[in-house]
């Protein structure tokens, strides 16, 4: 027995901030004041508030300490764990009320959580299977295996009202009841988990594998049992190295202790999990392409149907779900279809994971009850604007979405009202934007994406979106017409309409909805020519103001294209000539406005 | 098109045994290409067209079968790459925040484009979609190392670290 626990975070965010070193020398410090017997250091996954890492809990006490460096671990260890004196200027603030230390459950950042899928994030070691058994892990796959029909399971998933957190939101247990029925000749059927989160801004299924593996395999098994497969493949991305060791870490462990492989639980039910890495295609999250690529081919879609529940991998039946749908269906199984209907609105049932990020305080990742309105993530959950910048839009569902304005922040957030608002829920990623951000900019950036990944297998999509995007940037450049505005509409209808894939259906929502919300910025690119949040160079204008010039010539020698020379004209009070910029010989880079200590530079 | 340094083959034997190694572990394995082809990048860096013609004749697939999965996904590379590679991420979170700028003063700096490798075959440039270290946006990496909360001042000081 331990009589200390001091948690690390060693999901991505906090080991790129350095935690690795940190948990390096606190096993080093505990061990030189000879506390390795009493302490115990375990090194977990992310615990949500990726702004303040690497962050550091220790336990008993649940003192909670954010951005800890190296150089601090030496006093952490000789104050709090040797003397029991908390390290004050480094406790997370919010969690300090009246000079009293509380409960980090009681933070704006955590009080409006209810975590399900990341139930175990943060909490458990997960490259230790005992820590994962001793939160309940496997006891549902017992409990499947050895009480329940495959049919009882399935009604038990159908009735709890799950669906697919992938983002297309289809109901989890109607999937498995099609792959269940389909028999045909008692072959063999697969069992798939679309680990390949290529949404960008989006990190939750990372999370989840990073910080509790077993929770995926344990609920493909299960799946695996229900439809009547023996196979299960995980399909996830290369650039994730962490999840991909955790993951493989967690299939040999479950194998030693009996819970993959051969007669589970001596029930005669085999099962076996194979894991299949991504090479960097966006359209390999497209469940037909991403199937295509495990069987080794470019990873093209196409058409369905037949649907992968009757025509999957390697043309057999197939269910395809998304890791953080898996996270949910341990704890379905063993808290009942009834206690997870009775969160969510009505026709969204449970939690969602979503990402925060971009121009908001609290970056990181948080799991809300589905119906929580978008005002409180932001307000209270994201800890509000940085800087005390103006909400502009949040962003969701990644290059298929699209963008939620000011007058919708007090929608409840389900599947239904966020495509009802020309958004989507898509995997979780909701990025914040403020007056500084320009939307045809944004949505420029999203269609580039798309053109990019587009596998160009259909038409519309390869030569559409490329087209789109060509006429964005006229817009972007102060080149487009109003005719050109409706010309967008029509072509995102196009390609929308007429795409194979889900990629090319949703590639134009990011244009559509800033559109719809957004289009008096549209209308001043074209007809005033200017970007009112200043961010597209081609409509922007450097200016110097004479009157606060004190001629010191900082802005010159930082110019690139030396556009800056000296004038005539000494403004009242000053002894150095104003300085002013050449508009045709500017790159508009900004490198004299940030080295402006006057802010006597401004850009329009 | 990326400019690319034309590197003639220079595979030794060591690699072609160890190639073949992976090959005969894996060849019965169904959909075994995509793992053949990531292990052969990791053995000789790169994909070239010798390394995909063992594959081939191994495997008994055809080249052009062969060339197409190679030439689909971004991660599969059919030329060498710097001793640095420097990966500026440009998912949402990091370019809501500046990361497109951080790109442009590292294509400044190195004189490169993306997917470029610099003359004396020290840096390459690409671009990424997401780490997923969103928080600590924006963020780029240098092979392993992760620099986030990134200014565009900091860059040149950065790269200076592995010019020797």
């Amino acid at each position: 027995m331990y009589r200390s626990h001091v948690l690390v975070c060693g999901g991505t965010g906090c080991t790129s901030s350095g935690s690795q070193a940190i948990i390096d020398k606190l096993n080093f410090e505990i061990a030189k004041n000879g506390l390795d017997k009493e302490i115990q250091v375990v090194k977990t996954g992310c615990h949500g508030l990726c702004a303040l890492g690497p962050i550091m809990i220790i336990y008993p006490e649940g003192t909670f300490y954010s951005r800890v460096t190296e150089n601090d671990v030496e006093e952490i260890v000789s104050e709090h764990l040797v003397k029991g004196r908390v390290v004050n200027r480094l406790v997370y603030d919010e969690t300090v009320e009246n000079g009293e230390v509380k409960s980090i459950q009681d933070t704006d950042f955590y009080r409006h959580q209810h975590r399900i899928a990341l139930r175990n994030c943060g909490v458990i070691n997960p490259e230790n299977i005992e820590e994962y058994i001793g939160t309940r892990g496997y006891e549902a796959l017992g409990k499947v295996l050895t009480e329940m029909t495959p049919e009882q399971v399935i009604d038990t998933i159908l009735a709890s009202g799950l669906r697919g957190r992938g983002g297309a939101g289809f109901p989890t247990g109607r999937k498995w009841q099609m792959a269940r029925n389909f028999v045909q000749d008692g072959g063999q059927k697969y069992v798939c988990c679309n680990a390949d989160e290529g949404d960008p801004g989006a990190f939750m299924d990372r999370s989840v594998l990073e910080g509790d593996p077993h929770v995926v395999l344990e609920a493909m098994a299960i799946a695996g049992y229900a439809i009547g497969a023996s196979q299960g493949y995980i399909y996830v991305r290369a650039e994730y190295p962490i999840a991909v060791k955790r993951l493989e870490i967690a299939i040999n462990q479950a194998h030693e202790y009996g819970l993959l492989g051969k007669d589970i639980f001596g029930t005669g039910f085999d099962f076996d999990i194979g894991l299949r890495l991504g090479a960097g295609a966006f359209v390999c999250g497209e469940e037909t392409a991403l199937m295509t690529s495990i069987e080794g081919n470019r990873g093209e879609p196409r058409p369905r149907p037949p649907f992968p529940a009757v025509k999957g991998l390697f043309a057999r039946p197939t269910i395809l779900n998304n890791v953080e749908t898996y996270a949910n269906v341990p704890q379905i199984i063993l808290n009942g279809a009834e206690w997870f209907a009775s969160m969510g609105t009505e026709k969204s049932k449970g939690t969602k994971v979503f990402a925060l990020g971009g121009k908001i305080n609290n970056t990181g990742l948080v799991e809300i009850p589905m119906g929580t309105t978008l005002r409180t993530i932001i307000e209270e959950i994201g800890g509000g604007i940085p800087n005390g910048k103006k909400f502009k839009a949040a962003q969701t569902g990644g290059p298929s979405g699209g963008c939620i304005s000011p007058e919708n922040l007090d929608v409840p957030i389900d599947y239904d009202n966020l495509l009802a608002i020309g958004s989507m829920m898509g995997s979780g990623g909701l990025i914040v934007m403020d007056e500084d951000n320009c939307m045809v900019d944004i949505a420029k950036f999203f269609l580039q994406f798309t053109v990019d990944e587009s596998c160009g297998k259909c038409t519309p999509c390869r030569i559409g979106t490329r087209r789109l995007l060509e006429m964005l940037d006229k817009v972007t450049k102060g080149q487009a017409t109003m005719e050109d505005l409706d010309k967008i509409e029509k072509l995102c209808y196009y390609i929308k309409e007429n795409s194979l894939c889900g990629l090319g259906q949703t590639a134009p929502n990011p244009v559509l909805s800033t559109l719809r919300y957004f289009r008096d910025e549209y209308i001043a690119h074209v007809v005033d020519k200017t970007c009112p949040a200043g961010v597209c160079k081609d409509l922007l204008r450097y200016e110097i103001e004479k009157e606060k010039c004190i001629g010191c010539g900082m802005c010159a020698r930082n110019c690139p294209a030396n556009a800056i020379t000296k004038t005539d004209y000494i403004a009242p009070g000053k002894k150095l000539p104003a300085m002013a910029i050449d508009p045709d010989k500017c790159v508009k880079c900004g490198a004299c406005m940030d080295n402006c200590k006057f802010k006597a530079i401004s850009k329009k | 098109m990326a400019k690319n340094i034309a590197i003639p083959f220079k595979g030794t034997a060591e690699q072609e045994a160890e190639l073949r190694k992976v090959i005969a572990e894996h060849k019965a394995d169904k959909g075994a290409l995509m793992p053949i082809l990531q292990k052969a990048q990791g053995i000789y860096g790169y994909l070239p067209v010798e390394v995909q013609k063992i594959i081939a004749t191994e495997m008994d697939i055809s080249m052009e079968k062969i060339y197409g999965v190679v030439t689909f996904y971004s991660q599969f590379s059919l030329y060498p790459k710097g001793e640095y590679t420097i990966s500026v991420c440009l998912g949402t979170a990091c370019y809501v925040k500046g990361s497109g700028d951080i790109y442009n003063k590292i294509s400044e700096v190195l004189g490169i484009g993306g997917g470029e490798t610099t003359a004396d075959g020290k840096f390459t440039l690409v671009d990424c979609r997401c780490i997923g270290a969103c928080g600590l946006a924006p963020v780029m990496t240098i092979n392993d190392d992760v620099y986030g909360r990134l200014t565009v001042g900091e860059i040149e000081g950065i790269l200076a670290k592995y010019k020797d």
